[in-house]
């Protein structure tokens, strides 16, 4: 194994991910990460957690505030 | 939004007084507008108008948006704006410029301690999640993000929200929040962990 130990590694997850590592920062993360499943499997599941973020349905506007604003625009603008 | 024609196209549709194109933007974006917002001002009631504003704002100002971000960089610029001066407003400030958010992410004793032949490695890993086929996203899930999100420091939210929820780019994030590249990643940092944290209690309740 590398220097780097697991409590180290899970607090570099994110710089990885953001792709704002050095290289040799980098070269040790990966070097961790292939012998050690424990943080593969961490880092899996931090990328899982972004993900499925994306998937969170918002809210939808107000049907009153939309008819409002497409008068607006049309008033403004038509 | 996949399939929405191209930013100069939308931007002369709108000045040109295309509603059709301006209904279309209405429904696609104010749901992550109204997420933002909600972050930075007191109330729900707030926020919505806070979208309102923008919006308004849009209708009038169409003709100063030059194509130098793409347009929904700039409506999510006019949005912060206003959100911020509500904010304020509200004396509901949002700290940004300083990071004070320190110290580990992962419980320290999840890692075996100094003395150990493998200091600082995991005694157990953490546990394994059922595969996303399993329904990553039901809606239990979804509730337990939700809810956990709202848990999060303000500032933590706000980025998080804008990166992952809304999945605007790093740089557009600094800009709208007015704070570094370093800051943001540790601010996304300790908010990522923290859901993750929530997402293994959840799966660890159900086993
Ligand atoms: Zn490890």
């Amino acid at each position: 194994m590398s220097d780097l130990d697991c409590r180290e590694f899970v607090e570099l997850v994110t710089s990885y991910l953001e792709g704002s590592m050095d290289a040799q920062a980098e070269q040790d993360f990966v070097d961790h990460l292939a012998l050690c499943d424990g943080c593969e499997r961490y880092l899996d599941q931090m990328r899982r957690t972004s993900e499925s973020l994306a998937e969170l349905p918002g809210d939808s506007i107000a049907t009153d505030a939309r008819s409002a604003l497409l008068d607006a625009f049309r008033s403004r603008r038509g | 939004m996949a399939g929405l024609p191209a930013d100069d196209v939308l931007a002369e549709r709108l000045r040109s007084g295309d509603d059709d194109t301006f209904a279309l933007l209405l429904d696609g974006w104010s749901g992550g507008m109204l997420r933002v917002a909600r972050s930075f001002v007191s109330t729900e009631e707030s926020a919505a108008e806070v979208v309102q504003e923008t919006w308004l704002a849009v209708i009038e100002g169409i003709e100063r948006f030059e194509g130098r971000s793409s347009l929904k960089t700039w409506v999510y610029r006019i949005l912060t704006n206003t959100a911020k001066r509500r904010g304020t407003r509200e004396h509901k400030v949002v700290p940004m410029s300083s990071v004070d958010d320190s110290g580990p992410t992962v419980d320290p004793s999840r890692f075996r301690p100094a003395g150990d032949p493998f200091p600082g490695h995991w005694w157990d890993f953490p546990p394994a999640w059922p595969s996303p086929e399993q329904g990553l996203l039901s809606g239990e899930v979804r509730d337990r993000l939700a809810k956990a999100l709202a848990e999060l420091p303000e500032r933590q939210r706000l980025v998080v929200v804008l990166r992952d929820v809304e999945g605007r780019p790093y740089d557009e994030v600094c800009e709208l929040l007015g704070i570094t590249a370093a800051n943001q990643r540790v601010l996304l940092h300790r908010a990522r962990a923290f859901l993750r944290g929530k997402l293994e209690e959840y799966y660890r309740e159900r086993s």
